[in-house]
């Protein structure tokens, strides 16, 4: 990268954000040098391994850790009684009663609740040592019936997952906005889908959890060194559990291997780590191994819609929804039962649905608990949204694309205030599904579904997917579960520092895992501070004794290019004016005259009146004698900043208010060729068009579609986790999950928009998540395949086997929807 | 930390050093690698040898870690991902994978790169689907393969490149 010099510098300079610059990361990542938590350790730790039940719901009836303890090698084993013993109160709860009555501690006590569930951990020597004592402690178990299904869970005659309670049932509310009762009344038609089914699955990052905990005796510090993506948030729950205080906690995060949300859930592996590392007087490592991973890390919300009503207007208006959904948070409310509040950032979708009813439940059940997965319950919401308006297009004989664009949020309309006061900042979906629908050349493949007609064995679908990826939340919307929660708002804090040499270093609260951090960090500093990013260092990962964090720090919800880089530009601001400031005082210079560039403030027109960042700093550092108080009162050269978006508190009674502050849009078309012999998919086409306002990196901006649309793919077709009925996972490992490879996933074209958020700071939107559009394109492609005449497509994952039974269902049987009409004969349509 | 019960002792040599150490019998070569070594750039996603963050390259043959154990590999020649800018340049490869973004969080860019410095050797001109499949051992959940299969596919030019270059360098 060249840069100008002489007359029109600054201009020329502050050009870095929005170039597509290779990531700074990835110089010691392509050599092995990158710092993961398996990489490093600490003196004299051991070992830990924890011992988990094989069974989905049972009593412990005893725990025999004798013949572990015997083992040469072996140092300490807590089982869950006695990490009770030691902890003053369960772990926080964000639910209210029923759900807060739902106990979570440490380790499990008195019963288990699903399969892998903790009972006890083992600290020895070597990690083969941890393993084969973790096999010498004897459990006996007392079997209970599992509870597997979601909507079934609900039912009072069903058994209980925790007595306590007293019921499976976490939270029920029911969000209703507009007046569907009437919108189903007067409407020209009334499409009525008897259930939907969004399945539960895992982005599964490819480095598995881990940590390296030390809980300190002699200062009662607690140093967490894992790869946990929300390490504030850890120390809130945990906390008050293990008696630590917030300041006696020392987290710390380097490279992370892939998160997606997942790594939010090892909380209580944590609090199980300290208090054995506090028992054993020692640091202990945990490294956990894929197998484990699977059963017991956590994976994404399960849902299922059922009696869902769509009234609908002879020109394709849709109206509103309603519909029962039941959420399965598994067996412990890792995150939830946040999901109940979070998918309502986006009710209406990508259209203008004025009148929606959502009766909403969330349940316990024998399963691995869910945490937020890539595209975090509003995912599951938007495919939802999306197959009713296929499902729409099809029963009305309606076309697909005209259906959307009838009822898309029009340019014109933004900001767009949604049924529940959302505001929707910008966008301009209908041109996105233009751009999309070319670049997958729908029209030739549509002529080419034509040709091949009946008889050759192949079908060819074409599918759209339209979502929005809504980032930087509001807190507040916890309050529309529980009133008494004390969070509301957002933020992120970053500190930009001038060091002793005039080395530009930034820290921040977040933990990226992969999305380039380090990289667009520096691109907005080196910005407003006039130099290259080569020269702007960004710490890695995040570390508590910086104190760069507020209680929301981290990586998740599709945020950092708003909060993170937010924080980090009022940072270098900050920055920036303390040199303007300290190089007036120094060249006797008005502030006005001072211009900050290529590492050098100067005094503008007088090239001989300049003073390099080193001599700053200098000044402030090691030669300060003589300065005026007053100046030194005010600079420092080393600026925190703490970007706060501008939220209220949202209405927990009408459940309405601002849920969050962007929402970044997806449209994806594939193509699908459907073998009507074996029901196997093949994507003939992909194409996806981002709208995530400015980029600041546009290849990292790509890089994530990629990623999203990778993932989505992947759950769509191959990767579903799913339970017998006694409660154990079909898929503990990767032998039988199949993650995708690069043979399934097929080449990407990115197609981009970019409507500027008038609400941030830089312009851009959060995009990391992406809405989950591939499910739906997948979905709606094999729809298309299917045929207007045959089932519907019920389930977001689709193997084979399913596809195959979609094809070939008997005639007579049910299609899952039926339609009534109010105006003329009513459409015939079977049940 | 050494590992009880029955040990062997074993001669390798790994990025071109020979190394002598007694191991444990059960120890795995990711293992060996990553902890007795301090290579850790050789990652471990899986306990099932489907992931490839392991992958490494073993007299020639390119190799799951993770599926072989430390004695098996006794008298081997082995390299790892730290082989590749031994002399302090990065390869063709590792520059086309930063170029073209090719990693995000980088826990599958050490076995992706072995597998594609094998590919490269074996198949110095691979299609796109050529390199699909000599990839398809190796899962990445961060980058939908897109980046890394063009970033192959150009360090392949850039290579014949580079030889071409070369060539014309000899001839002039
Ligand atoms: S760790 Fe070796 S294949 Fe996964
Ligand atoms: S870059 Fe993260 S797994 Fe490949």
């Amino acid at each position: 990268m060249t840069i100008t010099k002489g007359p029109g510098t600054e201009q020329a300079i502050r050009t870095w954000s929005g170039r597509s610059i290779p990531r700074k990361e990835d110089a010691r990542l392509v050599k092995g040098q990158g710092s993961f938590v398996d990489d490093g350790g600490v003196q004299g730790q051991g070992f830990a391994w924890f011992v988990r039940s094989p069974h989905a719901h049972a009593r412990i009836v005893s725990i025999d850790c004798a013949p572990a303890l015997e083992m040469e090698g072996v140092y300490a084993v807590l089982t869950g009684e006695e990490a009770r013993q030691q902890c003053e109160t369960p772990f926080f709860a964000i639910a209210p009663p029923p759900g807060s009555l739902m106990a979570e501690w440490p380790l499990a006590v008195g019963k288990v609740r699903y399969q892998g569930d903790a009972v006890a951990v083992v600290l020895a020597e070597s990690r083969e040592t941890a393993r084969d004592a973790a096999e010498r402690v004897f459990v006996e178990y007392e079997p209970l019936p599992a509870v597997v299904d979601t909507v079934a869970a609900a039912d009072p005659t069903t058994p209980l997952l925790y007595d306590d309670a007293g019921t499976n049932v976490v939270w029920r509310g029911v969000f209703d906005y507009g007046d569907v009762d009437w919108a189903l009344e007067n409407a020209d038609h009334v499409v009525k889908i008897d259930r939907l089914h969004f399945h539960r699955f895992t982005s599964a990052p490819l480095e598995c959890n881990g940590a390296v905990v030390d809980y300190d005796l002699g200062t009662g510090v607690v140093n967490v060194m894992s790869n946990y993506q929300m390490p504030m948030f850890a120390s809130m729950v945990i906390g008050p559990t293990i008696g630590v205080p917030i300041n006696k906690f020392n987290f710390v995060t380097k490279d992370i291997g892939g998160a997606f949300g997942i790594k939010i859930g090892f909380f209580a592996q944590i609090a199980a780590l300290a208090l054995l590392s506090k028992k054993a007087g020692r640091a202990v490592k945990w490294t956990e191994y894929r197998t484990e991973h699977m059963l017991t890390a956590g994976h994404g919300n399960e849902r299922t819609f059922l009696d869902i009503e769509v009234p609908v207007m002879s020109d394709g208006t849709i109206l509103g929804v309603k519909v029962r959904a039941f959420d399965d948070a598994g067996a412990y409310l890792h995150y939830e039962p946040l999901g109940a509040v979070i998918w309502s950032q986006v009710v209406p979708g990508c259209y203008k649905l004025k009148h929606v009813r959502v009766d909403y439940t969330e349940v316990v059940t024998n399963k691995c608990p869910t945490v937020p997965n890539r595209g975090y319950s509003r995912m599951q919401h938007l495919w939802m949204i999306e197959r009713i308006i296929d499902i729409v297009a099809k029963e009305l004989r309606l076309d697909p694309v005209d259906v959307r664009k009838t009822n898309y949020v029009q340019p014109e309309d933004y900001p767009y205030r949604t049924p529940n006061d959302c505001v929707y900042d910008s966008g301009d979906l209908p041109r996105s599904l233009d751009i999309a629908l070319e670049l997958a050349h729908a029209e030739e493949w549509r002529a080419r579904q034509r040709e091949l007609g009946t008889g050759s064995g192949r079908r060819i679908g074409i599918g759209i997917g339209s979502t929005l990826d809504s980032g930087t939340n509001n807190f507040g919307q916890s309050r529309i579960i529980n009133p008494d929660l004390p969070f509301s708002g957002n933020g992120e804090a970053a500190i930009v520092k001038l060091d002793l040499f005039g080395e530009v270093n930034v820290n921040i609260g977040t933990t990226p895992q992969g999305q380039g951090h380090e990289t667009t960090a520096a691109q907005v500093t080196a910005d407003i501070l006039g130099i290259a990013p080569d020269m702007v260092t960004v710490s890695t990962g995040f570390n508590q004794a910086n104190n760069s964090y507020v209680g929301f720090s981290g990586t998740y919800a599709s945020q950092f290019a708003v909060s993170g880089l937010g924080a980090v530009m009022g940072a270098a601001e900050k920055l920036r004016h303390q040199i303007v400031k300290l190089a007036a005082y120094a060249l006797r210079a008005a502030e006005e005259e001072i211009d900050v560039s290529d590492g050098f403030a100067r005094v503008r027109g007088d090239e001989n009146r300049a003073i390099p960042f080193i001599g700053l700093a200098n000044m402030v550092y090691a030669n300060n004698a003589g300065l005026p108080a007053e100046l030194l009162s005010e600079v420092d050269l080393n600026a925190r900043y703490v970007y706060v978006p501008p939220f209220e508190v949202p209405d927990p009674v009408t459940k309405t208010g601002n849920l969050t502050l962007t929402y970044a849009s997806q449209v994806h078309v594939c193509v699908v060729e459907v073998d009507e012999e074996t029901g196997e998919v093949t994507l003939l086409e992909y194409a996806a068009v981002d709208d995530c306002g400015r980029r600041i990196n546009p290849m990292i901006v790509e890089g994530q579609v990629h990623g999203a649309t990778g993932l989505g793919i992947a759950a769509a077709l191959y990767e579903s986790l799913d339970y017998d009925a006694s409660g154990q996972l079909q898929q503990p490992s990767f032998y039988e999950y199949h993650a995708a490879t690069a043979l399934d996933i097929p080449h990407v074209d990115c197609g981009s928009i970019e409507s500027a958020s008038p609400f941030t700071p830089n312009g851009a939107k959060g995009m990391g998540e992406g809405g989950g559009a591939p499910l739906h394109a997948v979905c709606s492609a094999i729809q298309d395949a299917v045929g207007g005449d045959g089932p519907v497509v019920a389930d977001s994952h689709n193997h084979w086997a399913r596809v195959h039974e979609l094809l070939h269902r008997d005639p007579t049987a049910s299609r899952g929807v039926a339609v009534t009409s109010r105006e003329g004969p009513p459409r015939v349509a079977q049940s | 930390m050494t590992e009880r019960g029955a040990s062997h002792a074993i001669t390798v040599i790994v990025n071109g050093e020979r190394v002598n150490r007694i191991v444990s019998a059960r120890q795995l070569l990711v293992h060996f690698l990553r902890d007795v070594l301090g290579l850790t750039g050789t990652h471990i996603g899986c306990d099932t040898g489907n992931c490839g963050a392991c992958t490494v390259v073993v007299d020639g043959k390119l190799v799951k870690s993770c599926m072989l154990l430390a004695p098996q590999a006794d008298g081997s020649t082995i390299e790892t991902v730290e082989s590749l800018a031994a002399d302090g340049q990065l390869s063709d490869l590792q520059r086309a994978f930063n170029e073209h973004h090719a990693l995000q969080c980088g826990y599958c860019t050490p076995g992706m790169l072995m597998s594609a410095t094998y590919l490269l050797r074996q198949n110095p001109d691979p299609s796109a689907d050529d390199v699909r499949r000599a990839i398809r051992g190796n899962v990445c959940r961060c980058t939908g393969y897109v980046n890394i299969v063009e970033a192959i596919r150009s360090a392949v030019s850039a290579g014949s490149a580079g030889r071409a270059a070369a060539g014309a360098a000899e001839e002039a």
